[in-house]
Protein backbone atom coordinates (compact mmCIF):
# COMPACT_ATOMS: atom_id res chain seq x y z
CA UNK A 1 0.00 0.00 0.00
CA UNK A 2 1.02 3.38 -0.68
CA UNK A 3 1.63 5.95 1.54
CA UNK A 4 -1.76 7.72 2.67
CA UNK A 5 -1.65 11.43 1.75
CA UNK A 6 -4.68 13.73 3.14
CA UNK A 7 -4.82 16.81 0.96
CA UNK A 8 -7.64 18.46 -0.81
CA UNK A 9 -7.77 18.63 -4.49
CA UNK A 10 -7.50 22.32 -4.19
CA UNK A 11 -4.58 22.32 -2.94
CA UNK A 12 -2.99 19.62 -5.32
CA UNK A 13 -4.28 21.22 -7.77
CA UNK A 14 -1.95 24.57 -6.66
CA UNK A 15 1.09 22.35 -6.72
CA UNK A 16 1.03 21.09 -9.79
CA UNK A 17 -0.04 24.18 -11.81
CA UNK A 18 3.33 25.43 -10.34
CA UNK A 19 4.94 22.44 -11.23
CA UNK A 20 4.02 22.33 -14.96
CA UNK A 21 4.36 26.14 -14.86
CA UNK A 22 8.22 25.54 -14.62
CA UNK A 23 8.56 23.47 -17.85
CA UNK A 24 5.78 25.48 -20.08
CA UNK A 25 6.13 29.51 -19.57
CA UNK A 26 2.62 29.79 -21.68
CA UNK A 27 0.60 28.54 -19.09
CA UNK A 28 -1.30 31.90 -17.06
CA UNK A 29 -3.49 32.02 -14.11
CA UNK A 30 -6.72 33.65 -13.42
CA UNK A 31 -8.15 34.38 -10.12
CA UNK A 32 -11.35 36.51 -8.77
CA UNK A 33 -10.23 37.58 -5.80
CA UNK A 34 -10.14 33.67 -4.35
CA UNK A 35 -6.51 32.85 -5.15
CA UNK A 36 -6.10 31.79 -1.25
CA UNK A 37 -9.02 29.15 -1.31
CA UNK A 38 -8.24 27.92 -5.03
CA UNK A 39 -4.53 27.75 -4.07
CA UNK A 40 -4.06 29.47 -7.06
CA UNK A 41 -2.15 31.70 -4.47
CA UNK A 42 0.89 29.27 -4.38
CA UNK A 43 0.95 30.17 -8.13
CA UNK A 44 0.81 33.92 -7.69
CA UNK A 45 3.72 33.46 -5.08
CA UNK A 46 6.18 31.82 -7.77
CA UNK A 47 5.14 33.04 -11.07
CA UNK A 48 3.23 36.87 -9.79
CA UNK A 49 3.86 37.83 -13.89
CA UNK A 50 2.31 35.42 -14.85
CA UNK A 51 -1.05 35.77 -12.51
CA UNK A 52 -4.03 38.48 -13.08
CA UNK A 53 -5.83 38.86 -10.19
CA UNK A 54 -9.22 40.31 -11.83
CA UNK A 55 -11.21 40.94 -8.90
CA UNK A 56 -14.92 39.75 -8.17
CA UNK A 57 -15.88 39.94 -11.70
CA UNK A 58 -16.41 36.09 -12.57
CA UNK A 59 -17.73 36.62 -15.84
CA UNK A 60 -15.19 39.29 -17.14
CA UNK A 61 -12.18 36.82 -16.24
CA UNK A 62 -13.65 33.92 -18.78
CA UNK A 63 -13.47 36.63 -21.29
CA UNK A 64 -10.27 37.98 -20.66
CA UNK A 65 -9.10 34.60 -20.20
CA UNK A 66 -10.75 33.56 -23.55
CA UNK A 67 -8.62 36.86 -25.27
CA UNK A 68 -5.46 35.66 -23.63
CA UNK A 69 -6.01 31.95 -25.05
CA UNK A 70 -6.71 33.57 -28.34
CA UNK A 71 -3.31 35.03 -28.43
CA UNK A 72 -1.63 31.97 -27.87
CA UNK A 73 -1.31 31.71 -23.95
CA UNK A 74 -2.69 28.64 -21.52
CA UNK A 75 -4.96 30.76 -18.76
CA UNK A 76 -6.25 28.60 -16.23
CA UNK A 77 -9.28 30.86 -15.28
CA UNK A 78 -10.12 29.80 -11.18
CA UNK A 79 -13.04 30.34 -8.66
CA UNK A 80 -15.39 28.78 -6.65
CA UNK A 81 -17.47 26.02 -9.08
CA UNK A 82 -20.54 27.98 -7.89
CA UNK A 83 -19.21 31.13 -9.50
CA UNK A 84 -17.01 29.70 -12.14
CA UNK A 85 -20.10 28.06 -13.88
CA UNK A 86 -22.74 29.71 -12.15
CA UNK A 87 -21.85 33.37 -12.68
CA UNK A 88 -19.73 32.96 -15.62
CA UNK A 89 -21.72 30.18 -17.52
CA UNK A 90 -22.45 32.09 -20.63
CA UNK A 91 -18.71 33.54 -20.91
CA UNK A 92 -17.67 30.13 -20.85
CA UNK A 93 -20.23 28.62 -23.57
CA UNK A 94 -19.95 31.86 -25.84
CA UNK A 95 -16.62 33.19 -25.16
CA UNK A 96 -14.53 30.06 -24.74
CA UNK A 97 -16.43 26.99 -25.69
CA UNK A 98 -17.79 28.00 -28.99
CA UNK A 99 -14.62 28.86 -30.23
CA UNK A 100 -12.75 26.18 -28.42
CA UNK A 101 -9.98 28.07 -27.18
CA UNK A 102 -7.64 26.80 -24.87
CA UNK A 103 -8.52 27.42 -21.25
CA UNK A 104 -8.70 25.60 -17.99
CA UNK A 105 -11.60 26.63 -16.09
CA UNK A 106 -11.21 25.42 -12.04
CA UNK A 107 -13.97 25.27 -10.07
CA UNK A 108 -13.25 24.80 -6.19
CA UNK A 109 -15.13 24.23 -3.15
CA UNK A 110 -17.57 22.11 -5.54
CA UNK A 111 -20.49 19.73 -3.82
CA UNK A 112 -21.58 19.74 0.20
CA UNK A 113 -18.18 18.95 1.41
CA UNK A 114 -17.69 22.91 1.31
CA UNK A 115 -19.54 22.43 4.13
CA UNK A 116 -20.10 25.48 6.64
CA UNK A 117 -20.25 28.40 4.00
CA UNK A 118 -24.08 26.74 3.45
CA UNK A 119 -26.28 26.38 0.27
CA UNK A 120 -25.30 29.47 -1.81
CA UNK A 121 -21.71 28.09 -2.33
CA UNK A 122 -22.31 24.67 -1.94
CA UNK A 123 -22.19 23.94 -5.85
CA UNK A 124 -24.17 20.71 -6.67
CA UNK A 125 -24.79 21.64 -10.85
CA UNK A 126 -21.32 22.48 -12.07
CA UNK A 127 -20.77 19.20 -13.89
CA UNK A 128 -24.04 19.08 -15.29
CA UNK A 129 -23.64 22.57 -16.73
CA UNK A 130 -20.52 21.75 -18.04
CA UNK A 131 -21.15 18.60 -19.79
CA UNK A 132 -23.93 19.94 -21.28
CA UNK A 133 -21.67 22.76 -23.47
CA UNK A 134 -20.31 21.22 -26.86
CA UNK A 135 -17.19 20.12 -26.73
CA UNK A 136 -16.59 21.12 -23.13
CA UNK A 137 -14.21 18.20 -21.50
CA UNK A 138 -14.94 17.44 -17.31
CA UNK A 139 -12.85 16.56 -14.90
CA UNK A 140 -13.32 15.39 -11.40
CA UNK A 141 -10.64 13.95 -9.53
CA UNK A 142 -10.80 11.67 -7.00
CA UNK A 143 -7.69 12.28 -4.62
CA UNK A 144 -4.03 14.07 -4.70
CA UNK A 145 -2.80 11.86 -7.34
CA UNK A 146 -5.39 11.97 -9.95
CA UNK A 147 -5.73 15.47 -9.85
CA UNK A 148 -1.77 16.11 -10.16
CA UNK A 149 -2.21 13.56 -13.10
CA UNK A 150 -5.36 15.28 -14.25
CA UNK A 151 -3.92 18.72 -14.08
CA UNK A 152 -1.16 17.90 -16.16
CA UNK A 153 -3.65 16.05 -18.90
CA UNK A 154 -5.76 19.43 -18.88
CA UNK A 155 -2.57 21.18 -19.43
CA UNK A 156 -1.36 19.21 -22.62
CA UNK A 157 -4.75 18.66 -23.73
CA UNK A 158 -5.47 21.20 -26.64
CA UNK A 159 -8.95 22.95 -25.67
CA UNK A 160 -11.63 23.98 -23.06
CA UNK A 161 -11.28 21.64 -20.07
CA UNK A 162 -13.86 22.24 -16.87
CA UNK A 163 -11.89 20.94 -13.64
CA UNK A 164 -13.61 20.09 -9.97
CA UNK A 165 -11.96 21.14 -7.09
CA UNK A 166 -12.76 19.67 -3.45
CA UNK A 167 -12.17 21.66 -0.38
CA UNK A 168 -12.10 19.01 2.42
CA UNK A 169 -8.97 17.31 2.78
CA UNK A 170 -9.37 13.84 1.74
CA UNK A 171 -7.32 10.58 1.61
CA UNK A 172 -5.22 9.55 -1.19
CA UNK A 173 -6.26 5.85 -2.10
CA UNK A 174 -4.18 5.66 -5.54
CA UNK A 175 -0.07 4.63 -5.90
CA UNK A 176 1.80 7.03 -7.35
CA UNK A 177 3.98 3.99 -8.30
CA UNK A 178 1.70 2.45 -10.79
CA UNK A 179 -1.23 5.25 -11.03
CA UNK A 180 -1.74 5.90 -14.65
CA UNK A 181 -4.20 9.21 -15.87
CA UNK A 182 -5.96 8.78 -19.46
CA UNK A 183 -8.41 11.43 -20.76
CA UNK A 184 -11.40 9.66 -20.84
CA UNK A 185 -11.07 6.36 -19.36
CA UNK A 186 -12.48 5.39 -16.48
CA UNK A 187 -10.10 3.57 -13.86
CA UNK A 188 -11.57 -0.14 -12.77
CA UNK A 189 -10.29 -0.10 -8.99
CA UNK A 190 -12.21 -3.29 -7.42
CA UNK A 191 -13.34 -6.19 -9.57
CA UNK A 192 -16.76 -7.59 -9.08
CA UNK A 193 -19.40 -9.20 -10.65
CA UNK A 194 -22.81 -8.80 -8.37
CA UNK A 195 -22.70 -5.18 -9.74
CA UNK A 196 -21.27 -2.21 -10.46
CA UNK A 197 -20.36 1.20 -8.27
CA UNK A 198 -19.51 4.16 -10.59
CA UNK A 199 -18.24 7.09 -8.39
CA UNK A 200 -16.51 10.20 -9.22
CA UNK A 201 -14.79 12.23 -7.15
CA UNK A 202 -14.08 12.87 -3.53
CA UNK A 203 -16.86 10.05 -2.79
CA UNK A 204 -14.60 7.32 -5.02
CA UNK A 205 -12.60 6.76 -2.13
CA UNK A 206 -16.00 6.07 0.41
CA UNK A 207 -17.06 3.35 -2.46
CA UNK A 208 -14.32 1.95 -2.49
CA UNK A 209 -13.96 0.93 1.09
CA UNK A 210 -17.25 0.40 1.00
CA UNK A 211 -16.88 -2.17 -1.39
CA UNK A 212 -13.71 -3.31 0.13
CA UNK A 213 -15.89 -3.77 3.32
CA UNK A 214 -18.53 -6.20 1.10
CA UNK A 215 -16.20 -8.44 0.44
CA UNK A 216 -16.28 -10.07 3.93
CA UNK A 217 -19.68 -10.55 3.37
CA UNK A 218 -19.34 -12.25 0.17
CA UNK A 219 -20.48 -9.82 -2.05
CA UNK A 220 -18.55 -9.27 -5.56
CA UNK A 221 -19.15 -5.44 -6.23
CA UNK A 222 -17.03 -3.95 -8.83
CA UNK A 223 -15.88 -0.23 -8.50
CA UNK A 224 -15.18 1.89 -11.79
CA UNK A 225 -13.65 5.23 -10.75
CA UNK A 226 -14.65 8.31 -14.03
CA UNK A 227 -12.48 10.91 -13.62
CA UNK A 228 -13.67 12.03 -16.49
CA UNK A 229 -17.08 12.85 -17.31
CA UNK A 230 -17.15 14.03 -20.08
CA UNK A 231 -15.90 12.36 -22.97
CA UNK A 232 -17.49 9.02 -21.13
CA UNK A 233 -15.74 5.94 -21.13
CA UNK A 234 -18.60 3.88 -22.81
CA UNK A 235 -16.78 1.11 -23.26
CA UNK A 236 -16.26 0.32 -19.52
CA UNK A 237 -19.49 0.83 -18.58
CA UNK A 238 -21.08 -0.99 -21.54
CA UNK A 239 -19.14 -4.16 -20.17
CA UNK A 240 -19.71 -3.59 -16.73
CA UNK A 241 -23.92 -3.43 -17.98
CA UNK A 242 -23.15 -6.41 -19.29
CA UNK A 243 -21.09 -8.79 -17.06
CA UNK A 244 -22.88 -6.90 -13.43
CA UNK A 245 -26.59 -6.59 -15.09
CA UNK A 246 -27.10 -4.13 -12.44
CA UNK A 247 -25.26 -0.28 -11.77
CA UNK A 248 -24.77 1.96 -8.94
CA UNK A 249 -23.60 5.66 -9.61
CA UNK A 250 -22.05 7.56 -6.32
CA UNK A 251 -21.63 11.05 -6.81
CA UNK A 252 -21.11 14.53 -4.77
CA UNK A 253 -23.11 16.32 -6.82
CA UNK A 254 -27.06 16.51 -7.62
CA UNK A 255 -28.22 13.05 -9.34
CA UNK A 256 -29.92 15.51 -12.37
CA UNK A 257 -27.61 15.85 -15.20
CA UNK A 258 -24.33 14.24 -13.57
CA UNK A 259 -22.19 11.51 -13.79
CA UNK A 260 -26.05 9.59 -13.04
CA UNK A 261 -27.15 10.75 -15.73
CA UNK A 262 -24.36 10.14 -17.98
CA UNK A 263 -24.02 6.73 -17.16
CA UNK A 264 -27.92 6.27 -17.39
CA UNK A 265 -27.63 7.72 -21.24
CA UNK A 266 -24.56 5.24 -22.08
CA UNK A 267 -26.57 2.04 -20.39
CA UNK A 268 -29.65 3.39 -22.32
CA UNK A 269 -28.16 3.55 -25.36
CA UNK A 270 -26.36 0.87 -25.64
CA UNK A 271 -27.22 -2.21 -22.78
CA UNK A 272 -29.97 -1.38 -20.35
CA UNK A 273 -29.70 -2.11 -16.87
CA UNK A 274 -31.35 -1.02 -13.50
CA UNK A 275 -29.39 2.10 -12.51
CA UNK A 276 -29.15 3.18 -8.88
CA UNK A 277 -27.93 6.64 -8.47
CA UNK A 278 -26.56 7.75 -4.94
CA UNK A 279 -25.85 11.85 -4.87
CA UNK A 280 -27.52 14.88 -4.00
CA UNK A 281 -31.41 14.16 -4.30
CA UNK A 282 -32.26 17.19 -6.10
CA UNK A 283 -32.21 19.40 -2.85
CA UNK A 284 -29.99 22.22 -1.42
CA UNK A 285 -27.13 21.83 1.05
CA UNK A 286 -26.93 24.02 3.92
CA UNK A 287 -24.21 24.99 7.24
CA UNK A 288 -22.35 22.29 8.84
CA UNK A 289 -19.36 20.41 9.04
CA UNK A 290 -18.59 18.58 5.63
CA UNK A 291 -18.35 15.26 7.32
CA UNK A 292 -21.66 15.69 8.86
CA UNK A 293 -22.98 16.87 5.58
CA UNK A 294 -21.63 13.93 3.73
CA UNK A 295 -23.52 11.80 6.44
CA UNK A 296 -26.77 13.75 6.45
CA UNK A 297 -26.78 13.25 2.58
CA UNK A 298 -26.19 9.56 2.83
CA UNK A 299 -22.76 9.90 0.28
CA UNK A 300 -20.40 7.93 2.60
CA UNK A 301 -19.19 4.31 3.12
CA UNK A 302 -22.02 3.07 5.30
CA UNK A 303 -24.61 4.42 3.05
CA UNK A 304 -23.06 3.39 -0.16
CA UNK A 305 -22.31 -0.61 1.20
CA UNK A 306 -26.40 -0.33 2.16
CA UNK A 307 -27.42 0.20 -1.38
CA UNK A 308 -25.12 -1.71 -2.67
CA UNK A 309 -26.67 -4.99 -0.35
CA UNK A 310 -30.04 -3.80 -1.34
CA UNK A 311 -29.47 -3.78 -4.91
CA UNK A 312 -27.52 -7.02 -4.70
CA UNK A 313 -30.41 -9.12 -2.32
CA UNK A 314 -32.91 -7.70 -5.19
CA UNK A 315 -31.02 -9.12 -8.33
CA UNK A 316 -31.00 -12.72 -6.26
CA UNK B 1 -4.35 62.47 -44.79
CA UNK B 2 -5.04 64.37 -47.91
CA UNK B 3 -8.77 64.53 -49.40
CA UNK B 4 -8.16 61.68 -52.36
CA UNK B 5 -7.26 59.75 -49.54
CA UNK B 6 -10.34 60.54 -47.44
CA UNK B 7 -12.28 59.89 -50.85
CA UNK B 8 -11.33 56.68 -51.41
CA UNK B 9 -12.19 55.86 -47.87
CA UNK B 10 -15.60 57.16 -48.42
CA UNK B 11 -15.65 54.62 -51.77
CA UNK B 12 -14.84 51.58 -49.21
CA UNK B 13 -17.05 52.43 -46.68
CA UNK B 14 -19.92 52.99 -49.18
CA UNK B 15 -18.85 49.33 -50.46
CA UNK B 16 -18.85 48.30 -47.15
CA UNK B 17 -22.36 49.34 -46.73
CA UNK B 18 -23.45 47.76 -49.86
CA UNK B 19 -22.07 44.47 -48.72
CA UNK B 20 -24.17 45.01 -45.67
CA UNK B 21 -27.66 44.93 -47.92
CA UNK B 22 -26.28 42.71 -50.26
CA UNK B 23 -25.33 40.26 -47.05
CA UNK B 24 -28.87 40.79 -44.75
CA UNK B 25 -31.18 41.12 -47.94
CA UNK B 26 -30.26 37.35 -49.10
CA UNK B 27 -30.29 36.43 -45.42
CA UNK B 28 -33.38 37.40 -45.29
CA UNK B 29 -32.33 38.53 -41.73
CA UNK B 30 -29.75 40.17 -39.65
CA UNK B 31 -28.56 43.78 -38.90
CA UNK B 32 -28.62 46.56 -41.30
CA UNK B 33 -28.80 49.47 -38.86
CA UNK B 34 -25.58 49.21 -36.80
CA UNK B 35 -23.79 47.84 -39.80
CA UNK B 36 -24.32 51.10 -41.40
CA UNK B 37 -23.67 53.06 -38.77
CA UNK B 38 -20.18 51.48 -37.88
CA UNK B 39 -18.90 51.07 -41.43
CA UNK B 40 -16.65 53.68 -41.39
CA UNK B 41 -15.14 53.01 -38.36
CA UNK B 42 -14.33 49.16 -40.11
CA UNK B 43 -13.13 51.01 -43.08
CA UNK B 44 -10.41 53.50 -41.38
CA UNK B 45 -9.45 50.63 -38.71
CA UNK B 46 -8.65 47.56 -41.64
CA UNK B 47 -7.24 50.00 -43.97
CA UNK B 48 -5.25 53.22 -42.58
CA UNK B 49 -4.86 51.56 -39.00
CA UNK B 50 -4.18 48.10 -38.14
CA UNK B 51 -0.90 45.92 -39.21
CA UNK B 52 -3.00 43.21 -40.87
CA UNK B 53 -2.16 40.65 -43.63
CA UNK B 54 -4.91 39.08 -45.07
CA UNK B 55 -2.24 36.22 -46.58
CA UNK B 56 -1.57 35.61 -42.84
CA UNK B 57 -4.74 35.96 -40.99
CA UNK B 58 -3.41 34.35 -37.98
CA UNK B 59 -0.02 36.20 -37.91
CA UNK B 60 0.91 36.25 -34.52
CA UNK B 61 2.06 40.39 -34.40
CA UNK B 62 -1.03 41.56 -36.08
CA UNK B 63 -3.06 44.17 -34.45
CA UNK B 64 -6.35 42.38 -33.40
CA UNK B 65 -10.15 43.84 -33.77
CA UNK B 66 -12.88 42.14 -31.23
CA UNK B 67 -16.52 43.36 -32.58
CA UNK B 68 -18.07 43.38 -29.44
CA UNK B 69 -21.48 43.88 -30.94
CA UNK B 70 -20.92 41.14 -33.35
CA UNK B 71 -24.46 41.43 -34.66
CA UNK B 72 -22.88 44.04 -36.83
CA UNK B 73 -20.92 41.95 -38.66
CA UNK B 74 -22.12 42.10 -42.17
CA UNK B 75 -20.48 45.41 -42.80
CA UNK B 76 -17.09 44.17 -41.14
CA UNK B 77 -17.39 41.31 -43.56
CA UNK B 78 -17.57 43.07 -46.54
CA UNK B 79 -14.70 45.20 -45.66
CA UNK B 80 -13.27 41.85 -44.79
CA UNK B 81 -14.00 40.94 -48.31
CA UNK B 82 -12.33 44.17 -49.66
CA UNK B 83 -9.40 43.71 -47.80
CA UNK B 84 -8.42 40.27 -49.51
CA UNK B 85 -9.30 37.33 -46.97
CA UNK B 86 -12.50 35.38 -48.41
CA UNK B 87 -14.26 35.97 -51.82
CA UNK B 88 -17.04 38.87 -52.21
CA UNK B 89 -19.52 36.37 -53.13
CA UNK B 90 -19.52 35.02 -49.67
CA UNK B 91 -21.58 38.09 -48.75
CA UNK B 92 -24.68 36.55 -50.73
CA UNK B 93 -24.56 33.35 -48.78
CA UNK B 94 -24.53 34.89 -45.42
CA UNK B 95 -26.17 32.99 -42.77
CA UNK B 96 -26.65 30.17 -45.01
CA UNK B 97 -26.63 26.54 -44.11
CA UNK B 98 -23.42 25.62 -44.24
CA UNK B 99 -22.15 29.23 -44.79
CA UNK B 100 -18.58 30.25 -43.63
CA UNK B 101 -20.20 33.60 -42.88
CA UNK B 102 -22.43 33.29 -39.71
CA UNK B 103 -24.94 35.31 -38.30
CA UNK B 104 -22.77 36.49 -35.43
CA UNK B 105 -18.37 36.55 -36.31
CA UNK B 106 -16.96 33.12 -35.72
CA UNK B 107 -13.33 33.17 -35.81
CA UNK B 108 -12.61 29.60 -36.29
CA UNK B 109 -14.38 29.83 -39.19
CA UNK B 110 -13.79 32.86 -41.20
CA UNK B 111 -10.46 34.13 -41.85
CA UNK B 112 -9.86 37.61 -40.50
CA UNK B 113 -11.97 37.42 -37.16
CA UNK B 114 -10.11 37.71 -34.74
CA UNK B 115 -12.69 36.66 -31.79
CA UNK B 116 -15.81 34.71 -31.60
CA UNK B 117 -18.75 37.37 -30.67
CA UNK B 118 -22.50 37.83 -30.35
CA UNK B 119 -23.09 37.73 -26.52
CA UNK B 120 -23.16 41.48 -25.76
CA UNK B 121 -20.75 42.70 -23.83
CA UNK B 122 -17.92 39.84 -23.91
CA UNK B 123 -16.08 41.07 -26.58
CA UNK B 124 -14.80 43.76 -24.65
CA UNK B 125 -13.17 41.17 -22.07
CA UNK B 126 -11.48 38.91 -24.71
CA UNK B 127 -9.97 41.86 -25.83
CA UNK B 128 -8.80 42.91 -22.95
CA UNK B 129 -7.07 39.28 -22.57
CA UNK B 130 -5.31 39.84 -25.93
CA UNK B 131 -3.68 43.49 -25.05
CA UNK B 132 -2.59 42.06 -21.78
CA UNK B 133 -1.05 38.85 -24.20
CA UNK B 134 0.98 41.42 -25.85
CA UNK B 135 1.86 43.28 -22.30
CA UNK B 136 3.62 40.07 -21.01
CA UNK B 137 5.19 39.08 -24.62
CA UNK B 138 6.62 42.62 -24.96
CA UNK B 139 4.77 42.77 -28.30
CA UNK B 140 3.80 45.86 -30.02
CA UNK B 141 0.71 44.89 -31.28
CA UNK B 142 -2.58 47.09 -30.64
CA UNK B 143 -6.21 46.23 -29.78
CA UNK B 144 -9.42 47.50 -30.95
CA UNK B 145 -13.14 46.96 -29.87
CA UNK B 146 -16.10 48.46 -31.36
CA UNK B 147 -19.36 48.33 -28.36
CA UNK B 148 -22.74 49.36 -29.41
CA UNK B 149 -24.27 51.96 -26.70
CA UNK B 150 -27.22 49.73 -26.01
CA UNK B 151 -24.07 47.48 -25.17
CA UNK B 152 -22.59 49.18 -22.61
CA UNK B 153 -25.97 48.32 -20.54
CA UNK B 154 -24.27 45.41 -19.76
CA UNK B 155 -22.37 45.04 -16.34
CA UNK B 156 -19.58 42.90 -18.11
CA UNK B 157 -18.43 46.03 -20.51
CA UNK B 158 -17.69 47.68 -16.76
CA UNK B 159 -15.76 44.82 -15.21
CA UNK B 160 -13.78 44.81 -18.32
CA UNK B 161 -13.32 48.95 -17.79
CA UNK B 162 -11.87 48.73 -14.31
CA UNK B 163 -9.79 45.53 -15.61
CA UNK B 164 -8.35 47.46 -18.40
CA UNK B 165 -7.61 50.27 -16.11
CA UNK B 166 -6.21 48.50 -13.42
CA UNK B 167 -3.62 46.74 -15.92
CA UNK B 168 -2.99 50.38 -17.64
CA UNK B 169 -3.55 48.87 -21.04
CA UNK B 170 -2.55 51.65 -23.27
CA UNK B 171 -2.19 48.87 -26.20
CA UNK B 172 -6.08 48.73 -25.97
CA UNK B 173 -8.49 51.41 -28.31
CA UNK B 174 -12.24 50.79 -27.00
CA UNK B 175 -14.58 52.51 -29.46
CA UNK B 176 -18.07 52.95 -28.82
CA UNK B 177 -20.68 53.21 -32.00
CA UNK B 178 -22.94 55.35 -30.63
CA UNK B 179 -25.68 55.61 -32.94
CA UNK B 180 -28.64 56.57 -29.98
CA UNK B 181 -30.61 53.00 -30.69
CA UNK B 182 -31.47 49.69 -29.62
CA UNK B 183 -34.12 46.88 -30.23
CA UNK B 184 -36.80 48.60 -27.92
CA UNK B 185 -36.31 52.31 -28.17
CA UNK B 186 -33.33 55.15 -27.98
CA UNK B 187 -31.06 54.12 -25.58
CA UNK B 188 -32.25 57.00 -23.02
CA UNK B 189 -35.58 55.93 -23.28
CA UNK B 190 -35.04 52.53 -22.84
CA UNK B 191 -31.70 52.63 -20.18
CA UNK B 192 -29.71 55.72 -20.51
CA UNK B 193 -26.32 55.24 -20.39
CA UNK B 194 -25.45 59.03 -20.39
CA UNK B 195 -23.09 60.71 -19.27
CA UNK B 196 -21.07 57.69 -21.06
CA UNK B 197 -17.48 60.16 -21.76
CA UNK B 198 -17.58 60.35 -17.76
CA UNK B 199 -18.27 56.97 -16.91
CA UNK B 200 -15.45 55.86 -18.52
CA UNK B 201 -13.26 58.87 -17.35
CA UNK B 202 -14.29 57.91 -13.94
CA UNK B 203 -13.29 54.07 -15.03
CA UNK B 204 -10.24 55.21 -15.79
CA UNK B 205 -10.13 55.93 -19.27
CA UNK B 206 -8.58 58.70 -21.40
CA UNK B 207 -12.03 59.47 -23.35
CA UNK B 208 -12.20 61.45 -26.83
CA UNK B 209 -15.61 62.22 -28.82
CA UNK B 210 -16.18 62.72 -32.71
CA UNK B 211 -17.84 62.24 -35.24
CA UNK B 212 -17.74 58.52 -35.83
CA UNK B 213 -18.99 59.29 -39.93
CA UNK B 214 -15.69 61.32 -40.46
CA UNK B 215 -12.27 60.04 -41.43
CA UNK B 216 -10.31 62.91 -40.19
CA UNK B 217 -11.89 62.90 -36.94
CA UNK B 218 -11.41 58.80 -36.71
CA UNK B 219 -8.01 59.09 -37.88
CA UNK B 220 -6.72 61.97 -35.33
CA UNK B 221 -8.51 59.91 -32.05
CA UNK B 222 -6.68 56.89 -32.83
CA UNK B 223 -3.36 58.21 -33.27
CA UNK B 224 -4.03 60.39 -30.50
CA UNK B 225 -4.75 57.18 -28.37
CA UNK B 226 -1.11 56.15 -29.73
CA UNK B 227 0.08 58.38 -27.69
CA UNK B 228 -1.56 57.92 -24.36
CA UNK B 229 0.27 56.10 -21.68
CA UNK B 230 -0.63 54.46 -18.56
CA UNK B 231 -4.27 53.74 -19.51
CA UNK B 232 -6.37 52.91 -21.91
CA UNK B 233 -8.49 55.14 -24.17
CA UNK B 234 -12.29 54.95 -25.14
CA UNK B 235 -13.61 56.21 -28.42
CA UNK B 236 -16.93 57.58 -28.47
CA UNK B 237 -18.01 57.67 -31.79
CA UNK B 238 -21.50 59.43 -32.76
CA UNK B 239 -22.84 57.99 -35.19
CA UNK B 240 -26.30 57.60 -37.10
CA UNK B 241 -27.90 54.06 -37.11
CA UNK B 242 -28.48 53.37 -40.59
CA UNK B 243 -25.88 55.58 -42.42
CA UNK B 244 -26.03 56.19 -45.86
CA UNK B 245 -29.64 54.55 -46.74
CA UNK B 246 -32.28 57.36 -46.56
CA UNK B 247 -34.93 55.37 -45.29
CA UNK B 248 -32.96 53.78 -42.98
CA UNK B 249 -31.70 56.53 -40.86
CA UNK B 250 -32.25 56.88 -37.70
CA UNK B 251 -35.33 54.51 -37.22
CA UNK B 252 -35.45 52.19 -34.40
CA UNK B 253 -36.82 49.18 -36.69
CA UNK B 254 -33.84 48.93 -38.67
CA UNK B 255 -31.91 47.66 -36.23
CA UNK B 256 -32.29 43.77 -36.90
CA UNK B 257 -34.49 43.86 -39.93
CA UNK B 258 -33.91 42.64 -43.42
CA UNK B 259 -34.09 44.45 -46.30
CA UNK B 260 -37.31 43.14 -48.87
CA UNK B 261 -36.21 43.37 -52.49
CA UNK B 262 -37.82 46.78 -53.67
CA UNK B 263 -35.57 47.68 -50.29
CA UNK B 264 -32.67 45.71 -51.86
CA UNK B 265 -32.48 47.51 -54.98
CA UNK B 266 -33.11 51.12 -53.69
CA UNK B 267 -30.84 51.11 -51.11
CA UNK B 268 -28.26 50.15 -53.16
CA UNK B 269 -29.23 52.37 -55.54
CA UNK B 270 -28.37 55.49 -53.17
CA UNK B 271 -24.82 53.41 -52.20
CA UNK B 272 -24.33 53.05 -55.65
CA UNK B 273 -24.81 56.72 -56.81
CA UNK B 274 -22.77 58.09 -53.51
CA UNK B 275 -19.79 56.05 -55.12
CA UNK B 276 -20.02 57.16 -58.56
CA UNK B 277 -20.26 60.53 -56.89
CA UNK B 278 -17.38 59.63 -54.99
CA UNK B 279 -15.62 58.18 -58.12
CA UNK B 280 -16.05 61.48 -60.14
CA UNK B 281 -14.26 63.46 -57.23
CA UNK B 282 -10.83 61.10 -58.33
Amino acid sequence: MAEIIKKATRESFGEALCELARENKDIVVFDADLAAATKTGVFKKEFPDRFFDCGIAEGNMMGVAAGMAAAGKIPVAASFAMFATGRAFEQIRNSIAYPGLNVKIAGSHAGISTGEDGATHQCIEDIAIMRAIPGMVVLNPADHWEMKAATKAAIEYNGPVYIRLGRLAIDSFNDPASYEFELGKGITLHEGSDVTVIATGLVVNEALKAVRELEAEGISARLINIHTIKPIDREIIVKAAQETGRIITVEEHNVVGGLADAVCQVVTDECPVKVTRIGVQDRFGYSGPAWELLDKFELTQPHIARVIREAVAEKK
Amino acid sequence: MDSSEITQLQILAAKARMGAILGTYHAKSGHPGGSLSAADIFTYLYFKEMNVDPKNPAWEDRDRFVLSKGHCCPSLYAILALKGYFDWDELTVLRHVGAMLQGHPDMKGTPGVDMSTGSLGQGVSAACGMALAAKLDKKDYRTYTLLGDGEVEEGQVWEAAMFASHHKLDNLVVMVDQNGLQIDGTVEEVAGIEPLDKKFEAFGFEVIKIDGHDFEQIAAALDKAKTVKGKPTAILCKTVKGKGVSFMENQVGWHGTAPNKEQYEQATAELQAEIDRLEGKC
